[in-house]
């Protein structure tokens, strides 16, 4: 299992009322003989409270900790830190499916607590790329766009980056909702993460969960945009700790969706920026690369298990920019990316996603002969191809008229049209199957002449061609 | 031993460690976790630590090796994937299972397994460094020589050829200070560089199958190229593929702070795959460093030094090496990490201010070479780093350093990729340094004419470039038909030439001679297309020839079909004079 094994803490945990800064979230507390770093703490308040928190630095006689929750009527004088001598873990159970946790997993169902002699810490280790399987299972989603042009596959990481206003919530529910593989009915279960969302996009999901009867097979971490920002830090690291143990414990193939990755990127800034760290861009942190690989890269298969982790991120772009260090950084990490373009949500195209810039790295293995059908990659290509020719000519004809264009560059313009009309735009509820949407795909390219299908191999076109009756 | 006084992710700072140099490996905590000592001062050591630091605690021992960080070298490197500090991953998965936990040490070399040693020095004769005492047949492709280490030197005492463990002694030599014990392996401090008698100019190219590069962009045996490009823009699959293609001997991957799953692809693919000369596993002359994004960060920053000292030992031997990183911006990354934790004063973007003194000190590694070795062998290592710009942007700090240093720039571009021309190595921004260094040798090796046809097929490409921004004013109809003759060749360069699949059995490798057949066969066309056009033909005819979708169809000619090429060739001759001819 993924839980590492730390060395125990010598002695009784002992109350420190030693504190002697408290700035942001952090707290000095000082005269602390060796807190281990990565330590979990309990905070008591004067009016009795308790919070959490974790050893972020450790020095003889000073431990520096960050609070996960508001540092608010902490003191000096009267509040205690005591030193648990273990690093976090998380209960974990499968009495946990159909349940909803707060951001640090405790129950925010009324339920009661996960009572479980299995506790995982929730930093996993590294899984040995050794012993990695290459994921290679189509993932059909029901969407022309994702399933033919972007193929997702069980055990990639395949995020959405989408802007403010775009509807990524909806089109992630349609992706948990009707994501299935091509031909059977396994143990399937989704693990939601939300950080820092609006209450209302939380009951958004668990409505969308609740009616068509996937709350049972879902397990909710809830931290919202009223809860404490520090409890994000942790948030994921529930989610993918629970997904784990049902994935190589459980032997389910887990769906996880994590959103929105822009508010967890920021609650490391302002923890970095109260440590009066040196920033990187943006003051973010320099590790941020680094800090989102280890949540990121816990997607995955692994050889002789039967479960797996496909993990669906969520992230809005600040400014619609691709280039922000946050969709940056992820897009480095992750095997390709969807990106929501407000400029199809304007033309009232659903889903708005611009395949020119998304992309799967996983799609080869996952499609062809034996998995989707044998023309899948040409096909792909030769839209994509003819999409981004369509849509060059398309800023021509503005500039010197459509009258200036060639016939063949008519033709592309023609399909660059019906591309995102009629292949990409599809109803909220419309469940394609694979076939459907290959088919469709050639009937985009129908008007095409043979000699400009340089993308396909010609057994292909013999076969699967679509001849516009004249 | 020392004790530890502070505990801040991956560095720690111990004191009373007395006697510790800089750059000495120390176990740290309870669980022994390795790490590297990067500063000293009065009484405290700084240590990097290769491990996640959860659970350690001031008051924790810390414990000094004496030695600084080294790789085992000897054989049953190749075929092996390690992480950065070269611990098998295979051992680790056999050991630990699928998760990596800490504190775990396993020897880089299988110690169990039976070599069979052929002694090739005889006992009595007086060896200097890098003599080969004798050979081990590593792989059915590689033959490993066993050398005398650098800085060792004497007499043969005994050697015999037999059955050894790398653990068995093999002879013993007799140096200045008195006998010792000969061995299969050798250690080697990643940090410092393998020594070598002299470095050689670049003259023969590293021929890698990728159109684009051998036409365009050649990079020479023993040179020096970067990759940058935005994500999404094929850095892993060039590098994948080069590493693939590459006719070097020995393949040393590094994939240095990437995805997990890229790692299983190679693992899974490589054993595959053949080489195209011997037909044998490509795997059977490769060695992979797996430090994914996800392991610690320190053990990152010493994967890529790992890499380039294992590529110096097969170069020592007499081996052509590439040698591929990916991603360097990950290893600069790691630098910048470390840096932050040690409260240094930033440089550029927070990267530390020794950035270009290092990622300059990488490269100069590379090179062709006469080995240290009495009769003066050569060999070469070639360096390939792929480089990851934020947000694509090449001014960043980790791309101008590798720029002012690499001597090839494969500039990837993102509306390339976009448009899914791949490998999306932009003609017009990129640039070799190594073309007048191998002229002599395409003239000889390749044809008369090749440098003149490369040089043409560069000079129409630049052209449609200028062209592209009159049609975006006045569209394509407004041009002449000559100008329009330059558009179709030059789109016929892009699409039938440069653009190359990596997933298709047949194009995702080209010889040198289907390349020079394709090539001239495309610009024979544009040729015969002009003359026509002169006698009054359009265009547009010509792109209806039956001969065009031919042309466009010769990446799919099996290598052993080249004779095919004479017949297009011939066809198109005829063709288009028929139709200027009916005009």
């Amino acid at each position: 299992m993924a839980g590492a094994k730390t060395p125990a803490a010598p002695g009784v945990p002992v109350d420190y009322r030693t504190i002697d800064r408290i700035s942001g979230p952090l707290l000095f507390v000082r005269e602390v003989a060796n807190a281990a770093y990565g330590e979990m703490v309990e905070i008591s308040l004067p009016d009795g409270s308790r919070r959490q928190g974790q050893v972020l630095d450790s020095r003889k006689g000073l431990a520096i900790v960050q609070v996960f929750g508001p540092t608010m009527s902490m003191n000096l004088t009267s509040t205690s830190v005591k030193f648990l001598g273990e690093v976090a873990r998380l209960p974990v159970s499968d009495e946990m499916l159909g349940r909803v946790f707060n951001g640090l997993g405790e129950p925010r169902d009324g339920g009661p607590r996960i009572l479980s002699e299995t506790q995982l810490e929730i930093v996993g280790n590294a899984m040995n790329p050794y012993s990695r399987e290459e994921p290679s299972e189509f993932i059909q989603t029901g969407l022309s766009n994702i399933d033919v042009m972007n193929t997702l596959v069980r055990g990639q990481k395949l995020p959405i980056f989408s802007g403010a206003g775009l509807p990524h919530n909806q089109l992630a529910a349609q992706i948990v909702r009707q994501a299935k593989l091509k031909d059977s009915s396994e143990n399937f279960a989704v693990v939601f993460a939300a950080m820092g969302i609006t209450s209302e996009e939380a009951n958004y999901f668990l409505r969308e969960f609740e009616s068509t009867g996937a709350l049972e097979r879902t397990v909710v971490f809830l931290n919202l945009s009223s809860d404490p920002s520090m409890e994000r830090v942790v948030t994921p690291r529930m989610a993918l700790t629970t997904a784990e143990f049902l994935a190589y414990e459980r032997d389910m193939h887990i769906l996880v969706v994590l959103t929105d990755m822009t508010n967890y990127c920021e609650a490391l800034r302002e923890i970095a920026s109260a440590r009066e760290e040196v920033p990187g861009r943006r003051g973010y942190p320099g590790y941020l690369y680094t800090d989102l690989a280890t949540l990121y890269e816990r997607a995955g298969k692994i050889h002789g298990r039967k479960g797996s982790i496909t993990q669906l991120p969520i992230l809005t772009m600040p400014a619609d920019d691709i280039t922000h260090p946050i969709p940056d950084l992820t897009g480095y990490i992750t095997e390709g990316q969807i990106v929501a373009s407000r400029d199809l949500q304007r033309r009232g195209v659903y889903p708005p996603i611009d395949v020119l810039v998304s992309l799967s790295r996983l799609m080869n293995q996952g499609i062809g002969k034996g998995r989707t059908r044998e023309d899948h990659r040409g096909l792909a290509d030769q839209l994509y191809a003819s999409y981004a020719t369509g849509k060059d000519q398309r800023a021509l004809s503005a500039i010197v008229g459509e009258e200036a264009l060639s016939a063949t560059d008519r033709i592309y313009l023609k399909i660059a049209e019906r591309f995102e009309n009629e292949f990409v735009n599809q109803r909220p509820d419309e469940d394609r199957t694979i076939e459907a949407s290959l088919d469709l795909g050639w009937d985009i390219l129908s008007d095409l002449p043979e000699s400009e299908l340089k993308r396909i191999k010609p057994e292909f076109i013999a076969k699967y061609r679509v001849k516009r009756a004249a | 031993m020392g004790v530890i006084a502070r505990v801040s992710g991956p560095v720690v700072i111990a004191e009373g460690l007395e006697g510790a140099k800089m750059y000495d490996v120390v176990r740290v905590g309870q669980l022994g976790l390795v790490g590297e000592i990067i500063r000293l001062v009065e009484g405290a050591a700084t240590v990097q630590v290769y491990e996640d630091t959860t659970g350690v605690r001031p008051g924790d021992p810390v414990e000094n090796t004496g030695q600084a960080l080294s790789v085992e070298l000897g054989p049953g490197l190749l075929t092996s994937i390690y992480d950065g500090v070269q611990r098998p991953l295979d051992v680790l998965k056999k050991s630990l299972g699928d998760f990596i936990t800490r504190g775990f040490v396993a020897p880089p070399l299988d110690e169990k397994k039976v070599w069979e040693f052929t002694a090739t020095a005889k006992p009595g004769s007086a060896v200097t460094p890098g003599a080969i005492l004798g050979t081990v047949q590593e792989t059915p492709l590689i033959l490993h020589k066993i050398m005398v280490p650098p800085g060792v030197s004497g007499t043969v005492e005994r050697l015999a050829s037999g059955r050894y463990t790398i653990r068995d002694p093999i002879g013993t030599l007799r140096t200045a200070t008195g006998s010792q014990p000969l061995t299969l392996t050798q250690r080697w401090v990643v940090r410092i560089p393998r020594p070598v008698t002299q470095k050689l100019a670049p003259g023969i190219p590293l021929l890698t199958g990728q159109r684009v590069i051998d036409t365009f962009f050649p990079v020479a045996k023993g040179g020096t190229a970067c990759i940058p490009g935005p994500f999404g823009s094929g850095k892993t699959v060039t590098q994948q593929q080069l590493a693939k293609w590459a006719d070097s001997d020995v393949v040393v991957y590094v994939g240095c702070g990437e995805r997990g799953n890229e790692m299983t692809e190679v693992l899974a693919t490589f054993p595959n795959l053949t080489d195209p000369k011997s037909g044998r596993p490509l795997m059977e002359r490769t060695i992979l460093i797996a430090n994914t994004s996800n392991m610690p960060v320190a053990a990152r920053e010493a994967s890529v030094y790992t890499g380039i000292t294992i590529a110096e030992y097969y170069r020592d031997m007499g081996y052509d090496v590439a040698l591929m990183a990916d991603s360097t911006s990950r290893w600069a990354e790691a630098m910048r990490e470390i840096s932050g934790r040690l409260e240094e004063m930033p440089g550029e973007e927070g990267y530390p201010a020794y950035l270009g003194r290092r990622v300059a000190e990488f490269y100069e590694r590379a090179g062709r070479v006469v080995t240290l070795s009495p009769e003066g062998r050569p060999g070469s290592v070639t360096v390939v780093g792929a480089v990851s710009p934020p947000g694509g942007d090449f001014s960043e700090p980790v791309s101008q350093n590798t720029l002012r240093v690499a001597r090839v720039f494969w500039a990837l571009d993102a509306s390339l990729a976009s448009r899914r021309h791949f490998p999306s190595i932009n003609w017009l921004q990129s640039y070799s340094l190594y073309v007048g260094d191998i002229e002599p040798w395409y003239r000889e090796q390749i044809a008369k004419d090749w440098v003149g046809l490369r040089q043409k097929a560069l000079e129409v490409l630049q052209k449609e470039s200028e062209l592209q921004e009159i049609v975006q004013l006045v569209g394509v109809d407004a041009l002449p038909e000559r100008e329009k003759g330059v558009l179709d060749v030059a789109r016929m360069l892009r699409e039938d030439y440069l653009q190359q699949s990596a997933y298709d059995d047949v194009d995702t490798y080209t010889s040198i001679a289907k390349q020079y057949r394709m090539l001239r066969a495309i610009l024979a066309f544009g040729d015969r297309e002009q003359e026509a056009i002169g006698k009054g033909t359009t265009v547009a005819e010509l792109q209806k020839l039956p001969v065009r979708s031919k042309l466009s169809r010769m990446k799919w000619v099996p290598e052993k079909d080249l004779p095919q090429f004479d017949a297009i060739e011939t066809e198109m001759n005829q063709s288009v004079a028929a139709l200027a001819g009916g005009a």
